[in-house]
């Protein structure tokens, strides 16, 4: 057994029984990084605040939400809106979170690839943080689902009739998995599980297996320098900070990431008072029904990219296109055939190909939401087109990329 | 040596314990999942077809879909061998009179009103007898035959059986199985 002496302090208390001194210094003020970054490395900051503001705004929804087709809708446009003190609030900022967690998320995704991020022992964040994206998609469809309005009930409809696998008809597959024939009671109550617990625990993990896949091979940085953090963190803790390519990650990073974060929740909260509407459907402020179909049907923001690359095409071809954009990136690592880990900027044609993947999937995302008619349905049938060119053309852009 | 056997038994016998375990908790979780047995014994729908109206499209509701009625008109019937599909011109004629149902003498296109592609519900139009979708832009003929990708197939048949005048559906029928064994539906 360990040998405990008279505590002297609280603290010494503590860390006598927990070691809280040595988890501090490993954690915290012993984690090294690189001065070499900019504001572009404060997005993971941003998603964990964001997602602890989803947790506690979401908290208080589910203290009124009920999980029933005849009351759902009412305990949310009702009872949060307009009776729950400050019930408002909570939804409005749940609901603008999920919709700016996705902004920040796809600005912390294309910062990693830009910067190379995923390449030379930093494959698993890559691939711990794509995981996180699908749990993210599946936590936000989820939790679209539960106002149970008409976006709720059809795009339920929709999304769960995708796993009838198209020509394979596995009608039986899409019961199952609503428990009913339709979106109905069975459908609602098990998307809530998921949305408040599965999930949820879910995405705890693997935020938790993304900071750890951090941990060896250290953050990146804005060069693509490989730093010795080993000889760095020496020569800072002996004093000579001014030389040293790293610093503490706390106090010192965190006051820069800290400060970024200040910036976000700025705009974050302005969205939330003065703009919340654009994270609400007004096609959802009509109670679900399951014998009418809105006039259009389209996803939030977020899914549009992915949307639009399945409906220029017939059933089958969509579905091997959606499957297709949904599991491609976390490949990445490994079609990049470069050995270079440095900006796009010095990769050449990687440059270019970067920029063509950004605007096509801006262009996808646009082409998604107008409806798929006239001139808008060719450019989203060449904008669908041009995803999978680029990701046939990158295993050959790379391969060939000279060494920097 | 005896010592480590006996734990590579231990852990063996472990290992067969909890894959039996996991595999009937597994079986268990689905069918947890499985609709209820009320869900799955959830209503017949008997609709009295005597009560429709030419070219006038009715939605009806069974099992929680929207069920589509449209009886169809003498110019409906003559135009037939005319349908065709929008999109590549083949003729749907020979599909079109399988799919519908003769009842007391008149003909009746019966259906479940969601689009084949994704389960959206098309509108019908009445003066240019077709339905459209709008999700996607898929379009049926007014026997319910697909005229306009992306749906792969015209609308699905419930199972049904004719009683006189009166149409019980979910439940099957000599008509019904032909209609199945043609693959006029799924």
């Amino acid at each position: 057994m360990a040998h405990f002496t008279k505590a002297t302090s609280l603290h010494d208390w503590l860390n006598q029984r927990l070691g809280v001194d040595t988890l501090n210094r490993v954690l915290a003020t012993e984690y090294w990084i690189p001065k070499n970054i900019n504001f572009l490395w404060a997005m993971g900051m941003i998603l964990a605040i964001t997602f602890g503001m989803l947790l506690i705004s979401g908290i208080f929804l589910l203290m009124y939400y009920q999980p029933n087709v005849n009351l759902a809708f009412d305990s949310v446009n009702y009872t949060i809106m307009q009776e729950v003190g400050y019930g408002w609030l909570w939804r409005h900022v749940h609901g603008v979170a999920a919709s700016v967690v996705f902004l920040i998320i796809y600005i912390h995704m294309f910062t990693g690839i830009y910067y190379g991020s995923y390449k030379k022992g930093r494959e698993m964040i890559w691939i711990s943080g794509m995981l996180l994206f699908v749990a993210f998609s599946a936590e936000a469809f989820s939790g679209y689902m539960l106002p149970w309005g008409q976006m709720s009930y059809w795009a339920g409809m929709v999304i769960t009739n995708l796993f009838s696998l198209g020509g394979l008809h596995a009608d039986g597959l899409v019961e199952w998995i609503r428990g009913d024939y339709v979106p109905a009671q069975a459908f609602l109550n098990r998307f809530f599980m998921l949305h408040v617990l599965l999930i949820p625990l879910a995405i705890i993990g693997l935020i938790a297996l993304h900071f750890g896949a951090l941990r060896i091979p250290h953050v990146n940085n804005q060069d693509g320098e490989e730093i010795d953090f080993e000889v760095e963190s020496k020569k800072y803790l002996a004093g000579d900070t001014k030389n040293s390519k790293v610093i503490r990650f706390m106090n010192d990073f965190l006051a820069k990431d800290m400060m970024v974060v200040g910036i976000f929740l700025i705009f974050f909260f302005y969205l939330v008072f003065y703009h919340y509407d654009f994270a609400m459907d007004p096609v959802n402020f009509d109670p679900a029904n399951g014998l009418h179909t809105p006039t259009h049907i389209y996803p939030e923001w977020y899914f549009l990219w992915s949307y639009e690359v399945l409906r220029p095409f017939s059933t089958n071809v969509g579905l091997i296109a959606f499957a297709f954009a949904q599991v491609i990136f976390f490949f990445l690592p490994f079609l990049d055939r470069s050995p270079n880990a440095v900006p796009a900027s010095r990769r050449g044609l990687f440059q270019i190909w970067f920029w063509a993947m950004l605007i096509d999937m801006i262009v996808l995302t646009a082409m998604g939401k107008v409806p798929p008619e006239g001139s808008f349905s060719v450019i989203g049938h060449y904008a669908a087109l041009t995803f999978f060119a680029l990701w046939i053309a990158l295993p050959f852009i790379t391969k060939f990329e000279k060494k920097v | 040596m005896k010592n480590s056997s006996r734990r590579g038994f231990m852990g063996k016998a472990f290992g067969a314990v909890a894959g039996v375990g996991a595999v009937a908790s597994l079986y268990a979780m689905k069918r947890s999942w499985d609709p209820l047995p009320s869900v799955k014994a959830a209503g017949f729908t008997t609709l009295d077809m005597s009560a429709y109206k030419e070219n006038e499209l009715v939605v009806e509701k069974w099992r929680g879909k929207p069920i589509f009625v449209l009886k169809q008109s003498k110019e409906m019937l003559a135009t037939e061998d005319k349908n065709k599909r929008v999109d590549n011109g083949a003729s749907t004629t020979a599909m079109d009179k399988k799919r519908l149902l003769k009842i007391g003498g008149e003909y009746y296109m019966v259906c479940i009103g969601l689009c084949t592609h994704l389960g959206c519900i098309p509108g019908y139009r009445p003066d240019k007898k077709n339905f459209l979708c709008a999700c996607h832009g898929g379009m049926y003929d007014d026997a319910g035959m697909v005229i306009k990708s992306p749906p792969p197939r015209g609308f699905d048949i419930p199972p049904f059986r004719i009683d006189g005048m009166k149409l019980v559906l979910g439940e099957t029928s000599p008509e019904y199985k032909k209609m199945l064994a043609d693959g006029v539906t799924l």
